[in-house]
């Protein structure tokens, strides 16, 4: 039945002047004082709308969170929060006062115990937990911003921005917002008379406040080489012999870790003793880590595309525009969404875990933090709807293949970890910890970051599981205890199926690939200290304060 | 602070060495001493470390390490800070490499 006659179908946009009407009593124009933003938020917002705040992988709109911490309660209240990281301590004061009610996110590393305490309180109502990509997918369905908070670089005095390096989740959020009738507010670190580039043009943007100190960005990437331990490489030294080189990998994502960055750190020494300069790791879908400045001077690296910048490289970045993707201004420009999908698509995902389950399921969640996800689970599975083919992913396939169905690629997923983390935790369970939390927040899964069924290869100190060769549960559950090392799980092993598995190369331990333990040392490492990066740059990269330790 | 011992009998025997050192007391690190010592035939292990309760992952540890090598009447002495098995398999063998080496 047709709706009737009077049914108003521009709701949105009414309600979007009414608020700018009610907005025109506090400021005029776009351009907002610091001191008023807080009035600002009380009149453009209403109980119950729709919020997203900027709270990326690593830049914050802190100044409009701290705002929002600040209004009235009992006049906006109950907000339900869109946000892919909770961070910053403001972003669960919104919670402890009311002001916000319900919750779609994605990782909280950050604030994973805090989180925890406000879920089991009530003062946090849980939506879901996301991967990025599947949030920014929502973010076009059913969780539409009615109002946006972003964070932005400068403006000019017409509302352009440019969101410079750190561009990350901004294009997904205003996109959404501002073809929705929704209202995007902006903080930016300066006005300027004109902007470098115009990554948001005017027109989306409602409102724009130079805050009062430059938006918080966390230094997520940077590792340190002076920490980096010989398991670490002798790790690395197995991913690069007995993966990368045995696949062909040119297209890959790196998880964020230490053991990553031994690898990059192995390509221009180790990787390049094994004549594989030019044929593994050319395609790279990361942000610009210190730690894969040696292998890009080297040659390995043709093409990196970046989620987010990693402060301290702008210049490195800017200095090295065949590598990177940057603006006709020739500053970096990243984007969270495409980088996500790149690297969906592409050969090779590799990072770490907390806990990894008899069928390889393999999961972060703890007792006491609620985390969530991040990039992890995007990367980390088989991306179904692929259909160019690759040398890797087609060989990843063919080890993969059943008699009589239909042959396909496989994409590799590799998880590296060491049998035992930190406090002597067992990295290999009969039970994840996640089937906990699922019991005390009630979800309705588990929060697994990467399942079993994607997983095609588990790396420790004691070789490389190859999840692709077994053909039961039961194999997949030896393969796993075979290289579970010490663990109560590894030391249940049945010691003769074991070595059934190492015989058909299931299994391969350090000496099966020709690597000796013994050789593992930090003398592999292109660089040893983050000075080392710096010369390895030439002088371009500048590390943050706190990773000056010379 | 925990001691723990094993002794291990059945073991081949070798000349080579007197004694070696690996590792370092540093938090997640270890330091071995190796010292061929007249047992008997057998192979002492001395354990002191800095984290209670692991009494069987260094018995399997030790175990693993001890039963492909010749090492009746060797004395090995470990002063452990929180190294994991990774960590201290891999002293074990820079260990027991320079003892074959003949370094002192």
């Amino acid at each position: 039945m047709k709706r009737d006659a009077q049914w108003q179908w521009n709701s949105l946009a009414l309600s979007k002047t009414a608020r700018l009407e009610r907005a025109g009593m506090v400021v005029q124009g776009k351009l907002v004082a610091p001191e008023d933003m807080v009035r600002l938020l009380e009149a453009v917002l209403e109980p119950e709308d729709r919020v997203c705040i900027e709270g990326d992988n690593q830049k914050h709109a802190d100044f409009l969170a701290e705002c929002l911490a600040k209004v009235n309660p009992e006049r906006i209240h109950d907000l339900h929060i869109v946000q892919s990281n909770i961070a910053l301590p403001q972003h669960l004061d919104v919670f402890e006062k009311g002001i916000a009610r319900k919750l779609d996110f994605s990782y909280s590393g950050p604030q994973g115990v805090r989180m925890a305490n406000l879920v089991e309180q009530g003062k946090v109502k849980i939506g879901a937990i996301h991967t990025y990509l599947e949030l920014y997918g929502r973010y076009f369905c059913d969780l539409t911003p009615r109002v946006s908070f972003i964070a932005a670089q400068s403006a000019d005095r017409h509302g352009n921005l440019y969101t410079g390096p750190n561009t990350e989740d901004t294009p997904a959020i205003v996109e959404a917002t501002a073809f929705k009738n929704g209202i995007v507010i902006a903080q930016v670190n300066e006005m300027v008379d004109t902007v470098p580039r115009v990554d948001v043009p005017a027109d989306w943007v409602n409102f724009v406040v130079r805050s009062p100190r430059p938006h918080y960005i966390e230094p997520i990437f940077t590792r340190d080489p002076a920490a980096i331990t010989e398991i670490q490489i002798l790790m690395a030294m197995m991913v690069i012999k007995g993966i990368y080189a045995k696949y062909g990998v040119t297209r890959l994502n790196h998880g964020i870790g230490f053991d990553t960055a031994a690898i990059e750190l192995l390509l221009p020494t180790y990787a390049e003793s094994l004549g594989l300069r030019g044929k593994i790791c050319n395609y790279m879908s990361v942000n610009p880590c210190p730690t894969l400045i040696p292998a890009i001077e080297s040659g390995f690296i043709q093409s990196i595309h970046s989620a987010g910048s990693e402060l301290g490289t702008e210049n490195y970045v800017a200095a090295r525009p065949d590598i990177f993707y940057t603006g006709p201004d020739g500053s970096l420009r990243s984007n969270r969404i495409f980088c996500q999908l790149a690297g969906h698509y592409s050969d090779l995902f590799i990072g770490s875990t907390l806990q990894v389950d008899l069928q390889g399921n393999s999961s972060t969640a703890t007792k006491s933090r609620m985390t969530g996800f991040g990039g992890a689970p995007n990367f980390g599975c088989d991306s179904r709807a692929r259909r160019h083919t690759s040398e890797a992913w087609l060989k990843a396939g063919r080890e993969a293949s059943q008699t009589g169905a239909m042959p396909r690629g496989r994409k590799l997923v590799v998880q590296i970890v060491e049998t035992f983390g930190e406090k002597m935790q067992p990295t290999f369970v009969e039970r994840l910890d996640a089937w906990d939390l699922m019991d005390r927040f009630g979800m309705e899964l588990p929060p697994v970051m990467v399942y079993g069924d994607d997983v095609t290869h588990l790396v420790t100190e004691e070789g490389i599981a190859n999840l692709l060769l077994c053909r039961s549960p039961q194999e997949r559950e030896q393969a796993i205890r075979g290289v579970s090392g010490f663990t109560p799980v590894g030391l249940a092993r049945d010691r003769q199926a074991v070595e059934n598995l190492r015989d058909r190369g299931v299994i391969r331990r350090p000496e099966d690939l020709g690597i000796n333990p013994l050789h593992a040392t930090r003398d592999l490492l292109a660089a040893r200290s983050i000075k080392d990066l710096v010369q390895w740059s030439n002088g371009l990269y500048d590390p943050p304060k706190r990773f000056r330790n010379w | 602070m925990e001691q723990l011992r094993f002794a291990y009998d059945g073991l081949k025997s070798s000349n080579v060495g007197a004694y070696a050192i690996a590792g370092v007391v540093a938090s997640g690190d270890l330091e071995i001493l190796v010292e061929r010592e007249e047992l008997g035939g057998r192979c002492e292990v001395d354990i002191r470390t800095s984290v209670q309760g692991f009494e069987k992952t260094w018995s399997a540890v030790t175990q693993s390490f001890v039963s492909t090598r010749a090492l009746a009447n060797t004395r090995i002495t470990i002063n452990d800070s929180g190294a994991t098995p990774a960590v201290v398999n891999l002293r074990l063998a820079q260990a027991a490499q320079k003892l074959d080496e003949g370094d002192a």
